[in-house]
């Protein structure tokens, strides 16, 4: 039942041990991603609008 | 070092400079490039669903193993007939200094192995030699239960050929002959109804199957391992096959790992207790000495901040 | 001054007098509000909406229905994929909410309700992965009992009761989770977004 786009992770996981450490590389993946997306929200550059002075006026 | 910078007390409504800002086309636009991520993600990689065990499986794929645990659970010797409470009284449970939780709880799930996993499901069997053994075991004081079982069980582990062992001397009672009847209740997929619906004709709770499962010397516990799901392989964080599991239950598994936790008697009751403390400690890290300190000491909100200060200083 | 001693008049000065309509709905933030680790809050809002939107799929066909279905091993998919992404969202949060120390200014509230969405999920996605009645389920469900057995919470919810965790996933959890994330957005809302740390100022 798979699709054309699947990619298969229905095989023994890949493990990285290190000391009392180990986590499979679906895990790590993640981990790695979590890291990686918040170092790019600190220094990506956002979109810069305009700043008003004054608050925008309420009714 | 001082800058030339007001004061801003975060406690006073903001007064300042503000920008343009869409609070409802935000949420649409964070739901629509979200949404379409995780249908892609789905697409892309699915999801596992490794087939579950029964009796039946195995049964058929560990014949010995399954003779020996019946055996054990008629004997007492298991890890759920010695488990204590919720499910019986035969155990401790764990303790932590000397407060025994699971004690104060009490026994609220009553699990009696021998009879919740063997004897319960062979009464609905009607052959009269299956009957006859139920009613001598069920007439047999326990000393004697036990020591039929007992010698069944050592004789099945020096032997191991389950259910071809003969008794020459006449020391194992009618406990071959139920062990052997359930056997065939596993085989023929019966034993799978029979602990799931002794309650109710909805299969709802399985507690039954998964114990005695759980008791298992080998079927389970190598699959389990074989998939990389041990408790001394990180395993709740896993998954099966090479899927993400969850990995926020890093730190929870970590304990388990390592000392004093690692080989200790009450080790769940140790880190349980531990990743409370944690838990709580995050939840009030904000009043806590020292750690609400480090966001001052490593400016990291100089960098999400960097345009306003920057405008500041300006 | 009698809607002052009614009980609803108590509640609508306690609830809806404390806010004005920019408040609640806001179309204007303070000129600080412009970095991308904003966007991590209402990211983990929206992959909390593909979870309802999947999980009520799964619940409207019933548990078994997806390990016979493509479509609904599909469903399925988008549901853990779903999970794994609220998880990251919602940590990355946590991290910009952290090294910006969101809990000044009578904030502490609002820290409190974020650290109860996340356990809440924790406990949330537990229950989903312990209903999968597949292997892992198996596995994951005769392991953890051992856990909260020896809390004593094994006494009142078992992990082995499938039906008692399907209930638990399905109805109460989710309830339980939408309240504390509303509670913690109005608080967010309430508070507004905190100010800079400044040089000087705490």
């Amino acid at each position: 039942m798979r699709n054309f786009l699947e990619i298969s992770l229905n095989h023994p996981a890949h493990y990285i041990t290190f000391g009392p450490f180990s986590v499979s590389a679906g895990n790590l993946s993640i981990i790695i991603a979590m890291m990686v997306i918040f170092t790019l929200a600190l220094f990506m550059p956002f979109p810069n609008h305009e700043d008003h002075k004054v608050k925008g006026s309420k009714k | 070092m001082r800058r030339e910078l007001s004061s801003v007390d975060p406690s006073k409504k903001w007064s300042g400079p503000v920008r343009e800002y869409d609070l409802i086309k935000e949420l649409v636009v964070a739901v629509v490039v979200v949404g379409l991520l995780a249908l892609t993600l789905a697409a892309l990689f699915s999801s596992p669903d490794e087939k579950a065990l029964t009796m039946n499986s195995w049964s058929h794929e560990a014949p010995a193993d399954f003779v020996q645990t019946a055996a054990a659970e008629l004997a007492g010797t298991t890890t759920s007939a010695s488990y204590g409470p919720p499910y019986n009284k035969n155990g401790e449970g764990q303790n932590i200094g000397p407060i025994n939780l699971s004690k104060l709880a009490g026994v609220r799930i009553p699990i009696d192995p021998a009879n919740s996993f063997v004897i319960e499901p062979l009464k609905s069997q009607s052959d009269p030699i299956t009957t006859a053994a139920v009613s001598q075991w069920l007439a047999a004081p326990s000393k004697e239960q036990s020591s039929w079982a007992n010698a069944y069980s050592d004789a099945l582990l020096k032997d191991g050929k389950a259910l071809t062992l003969t008794d020459a001397a006449g020391m194992y009672g009618p406990v071959p002959t139920l062990v052997t009847a359930l056997y065939a209740m596993a085989k023929s997929g019966a034993l799978d109804g029979a602990l799931t619906t002794s309650d109710t004709t909805l299969p709802t709770n399985f507690t039954k199957p998964l114990l005695f499962l759980g008791d298992s010397g080998t079927y389970f516990p190598d699959k389990a391992s074989a998939q990389h799901l041990s408790g001394d392989q990180w395993g709740v964080m896993n998954e099966t096959g090479s899927w993400p599991g969850q990995s926020w239950l890093w730190l929870y598994s970590f304990w388990y790992q390592i000392e004093p936790f690692k080989s200790s008697g009450n080790a769940d009751i140790l880190v349980m207790s531990l990743m409370g403390i944690l838990s709580l400690g995050l939840l009030l890290l904000p009043i806590l000495p020292v750690l609400p300190r480090i966001p001052y000491w490593i400016p990291v909100h100089r960098l999400i901040w960097r345009n306003w200060y920057n405008k500041k200083k300006n | 001054m009698s809607e002052k001693i009614s009980w609803t008049g108590r509640v609508r000065s306690a609830t809806l007098e404390k806010f004005e309509p920019e408040d609640l709905l806001p179309d204007h933030q303070p000129a600080y509000v412009a970095s991308w680790i904003y966007v991590f809050g209402v990211a983990t809002l929206a992959a909390f909406v593909m979870l309802i939107a999947s999980g009520l799929y799964l619940t409207l066909e019933g548990p078994a229905w997806w390990h016979t279905s493509s479509v609904g091993h599909y469903v399925n998919s988008v549901h853990l994929w779903s999970v794994e992404l609220f998880f990251v969202f919602m940590v990355v949060h946590l991290w910009g909410k952290f090294w910006m120390a969101a809990w000044r200014g009578r904030r502490l509230a609002t820290w409190i309700t974020g650290c109860l969405a996340f356990f809440t999920s924790i406990i949330t996605g537990f229950t989903g992965y312990i209903i999968q009645s597949n292997f892992d389920s198996q596995w994951i469900s005769t392991q953890a009992k051992d856990g909260f057995n020896a809390m004593g919470i094994g006494a009142f919810f078992n992990t082995l009761n499938t039906g008692q965790a399907i209930l638990l996933h399905v109805s109460l959890l989710p309830l339980v989770l939408g309240a504390i994330v509303v509670w913690h957005v109005i608080l967010v809302r309430r508070r507004g977004v905190v100010p800079p740390i400044e040089v000087g100022g705490e």
